[in-house]
């Protein structure tokens, strides 16, 4: 534990001098709070010898690196940021970014070097094998460069580009290359930005994936996210995920629904801050009501009351069945929505986007079951889940979560009965990006993965339920009671819950307010007959 | 005819008092039940949370004002005149007959009244109260409760207990308009002081 403390704070250390010194002359004026907060560093990289350079390339830097940082090469490489698998602990499941299949571009194999351009490392062009094994085959920048000029060019399998190149392809922007000796003598803590490189990204472009998590974390307002704002707590995506020997706290696999640890105690807790409880406590309000709630829901299902709320939109449907179509002179084509978001790509079929999106809510207890590529599927009853989350109310484990819901549809054998490999990404006759044909790209995803494909496919509708956590804005943006405690309520249909302004018994009230309208009517006769025969007795 | 103290006056403040929170407590209940929304659900459910204590503590007090000066036995039902009361309300006061009851300040409440105000004090306030504060304390039943109890079924006995109360005020008050005069009976509710023939 100490171990892992003094680790953490090397980590802060470094990243303030590299902050500070990006940050000139704004350190002496509006973010000498944020120099107050983070306290100043014991070692100025810039400073060593092993960091001037110069550097041929990244794996260059990674051996630099490791020559003081002997043990950082092996703890990566025992992280699912390396191996891209995880064995899950409740459902057996082996799961992982080389196993699992997603409802936004597929699996990652077969489109290795797009794909593995996110690798916390260089050189995984194919992911029929293990991730190369070389000491210096890991990415130390990608994580711990505080410059913003290291990039991890996306087709590249996790290299940054050595000479220029351009990006997007036919953009006419070039990217050059970083410079390399600048960002080591910078290397710092992990930003938001560092993890937003990959994390911010997936999907494809910015916001696709998690719709909680985009480039607009990068420096958010307060309204936006009221601990990664710099006008609010400023924290870094590692503040509350927080790392033991670089494996990073939190998982989407296995989630901590409900930690009951409460306040995260050193040495006497589970040093993992990747939970609201680990810093607020399980009875955060000073009215006992809201208390009250803990135990039925998430602290996200009413702090997080929207997301993609930043300006950039997440999707939320994606129709692979029309990629394909080309216009009159066999170009792809590009159609937008009235937001100006891409709405029909032949690359990838029809879209559609959402911002500040009202979350679907569910029972969840954390476990995430996936539907893997040789899951046979129930294709009577689509949608197909790609994932299932697990948790009932009748769970103590299980609290109410939000969730993105991404819907869409994907390809899947109809002979097999099962998903399918999909080769995207490829200068080569057989990628759907390149050749717009399913059949070559299906075929290719197969004999290229070596997953099974008898032929014959079609499109079946698919749902994806992604938990939202982050985008957390100030208290008082929080919903309100009536959000759910109305006839209109965000939580209607759930099971197990009784919701007083929602729930209630149509009987009992159709019975009661009849009675109380009778005897209003019996009143008003009374009184009505009292004066008509009063007025006939005088008269 | 004399001018009498019939109603004292913690009696009057207990009755308003009262009355005040009862129509809190229901027009905040209803909201809460989600028939209307017009302060909100969260202030509607703070106020009925506050309203209700007030009227616990109210009744504290008016429990130990019933039994040390013996008020209590006002309530003590009685059949003797009961039918003729209500031939009264159904028919006499139609016909401009008199009402048959004949108030003292030790038998204040005619058979009817004494029927229907115990019938509030101890069925509709009790299963109100009982089953709001289990409503309230829900999240601290303890395992055996929980076990044999749904918060369903607390919520639904809350609200079938506040129609019953709405029911009764309507009532009520219609029946507090049926003196001689249309404040004839709700004056000394103010006042404190009615006029009675007292025959002791």
């Amino acid at each position: 534990m100490k171990n892992f403390a003094w680790n953490r704070s090397i980590n802060r250390f470094s990243g303030l001098s590299a902050h500070v010194a990006l940050a000139g002359a704004l350190v002496c004026s509006g973010f000498s709070v944020y120099g107050a907060q983070r306290p100043p560093a014991t070692a100025d990289h810039s400073k060593f010898e092993a960091l001037q350079g110069p550097f041929e390339n990244a794996q260059e830097v990674t051996e630099a690196c490791l020559g003081c940082h002997t043990e950082a090469g092996e703890q990566i490489r025992a992280t699912t940021h390396w191996t891209w698998t995880y064995e899950h602990p409740e459902t057996g499941q082996t799961l992982g970014k080389s196993k699992v299949i997603n409802s936004f571009c597929g699996m990652a194999i077969t489109n290795e070097p797009r794909c593995t351009s996110c690798h916390v490392g260089y050189g995984w062009e194919d992911m029929r094998q293990p991730p190369p094994t070389a000491d210096n085959a890991v990415d130390c920048l990608v994580c711990h460069d505080t410059t913003g000029d290291y990039w991890k060019f996306p087709t590249l399998a996790g290299h940054p580009t050595y000479t220029p190149r351009e990006w997007p392809k036919g953009s006419g922007n070039m990217v050059q290359p970083p410079d390399l000796e600048m960002i080591a003598q910078n290397v710092g803590a992990s930003g938001r930005a560092n993890c937003g490189n990959c994390h911010f990204y997936g999907g494809g472009a910015d916001g696709v994936k998690h719709g909680d998590l985009d480039s607009s974390l990068v420096d958010p307002p307060r309204s936006l996210d009221v601990h990664m704002s710099p006008d609010g707590l400023d924290f870094d995506c590692a503040d509350c995920h927080t790392s033991w020997g670089h494996e990073v706290a939190g998982s989407r696999y296995q989630v901590n629904a409900a930690d009951t640890l409460g306040i995260d105690v050193p040495g006497h807790t589970d040093l993992s801050r990747a939970s609201c409880q680990s810093c607020h406590g399980d009875s955060p309000h000073p009215q006992q009501k809201l208390n009250d709630h803990v135990d039925t829901l998430a602290c996200q299902t009413c702090h997080v009351p929207e997301f993609a709320r930043g300006g950039v939109p997440t999707k939320v449907w994606w129709d692979w069945s029309t990629a394909g179509r080309l216009d009159e002179d066999g170009q792809p084509i590009t159609e937008y929505d009235d937001h100006g978001h891409p709405s029909y790509l032949s690359e990838k079929g029809d879209f559609r986007h959402g911002e500040n999106v009202v979350p679907t809510y569910a029972w969840f207890d954390g476990t995430v079951k996936y539907t893997l590529v040789d899951e046979k599927l129930d294709v009577a009853h689509p949608p197909v889940e790609i994932n299932r989350i697990e948790g009932s109310p009748e769970d103590p484990g299980s609290r109410i979560w939000p969730f993105k819901v991404m819907q869409g549809k994907q390809p899947y054998d109809t002979e097999r009965k099962t998903l399918l490999a999909t080769h995207v990404f490829g200068a080569d006759d057989s990628s759907l990006w390149s050749n717009f044909s399913w059949p070559k790209a299906l075929k290719a995803g197969s004999e290229m993965s070596g997953m099974p494909f008898s032929g014959s496919y079609d499109f079946i509708e698919t749902t994806m339920h992604w938990p939202i956590t982050h985008m957390v804005p100030p208290a008082e943006m929080a919903l309100d009671c009536a959000s759910c405690h109305a006839r209109n309520s965000r939580l209607a249909g759930l099971p197990g819950i009784y919701m007083p302004g929602h729930s209630g018994n149509i009987w009992l009230d159709r019975v009661g307010w009849l009675l109380v309208a009778m005897t209003l009517i019996g009143v008003v006769l009374h009184g009505l007959a009292r004066i008509l025969l009063k007025g006939r007795e005088k008269s | 005819m004399s001018r009498v103290m019939i109603y004292k006056r913690f009696e009057r403040f207990w009755h308003w008092f009262q009355a005040l929170l009862i129509f809190t407590l229901l027009f905040t209940g209803f909201e809460i039940h989600g028939t209307y929304s017009v302060i909100g659900f969260g202030e509607a459910a703070r106020l009925h949370t506050l309203a209700a204590w007030a009227l616990i503590v109210l009744w504290l007090f008016a429990i130990f004002w019933h039994i040390t000066t013996g008020e209590w036995r006002q309530y003590i039902p009685t059949r003797n005149g009961l039918f003729a009361v209500m031939r009264y309300y159904l028919i006499g006061t139609f016909t401009g007959e008199s009402h048959p009851y004949r108030k003292t300040t030790r038998a204040k409440h005619n058979p009817l009244q004494r029927l229907a105000y115990l019938f509030f004090k101890l069925m509709i306030t009790p299963v109100i109260w009982l089953s709001g504060l289990l409503y309230l304390f829900y999240n601290d039943w303890p395992v055996t409760l929980s076990g044999a109890l749904e918060l369903e079924t607390v919520a639904l006995v809350h609200t079938g207990a506040a129609f019953a109360m709405l029911i009764f005020i309507i009532a009520h008050v219609y029946m507090a308009t049926m003196g001689p005069k249309l404040a004839s009976l709700i004056k000394p509710m103010v006042t404190g002081y009615e006029d009675l023939e007292e025959h002791r």
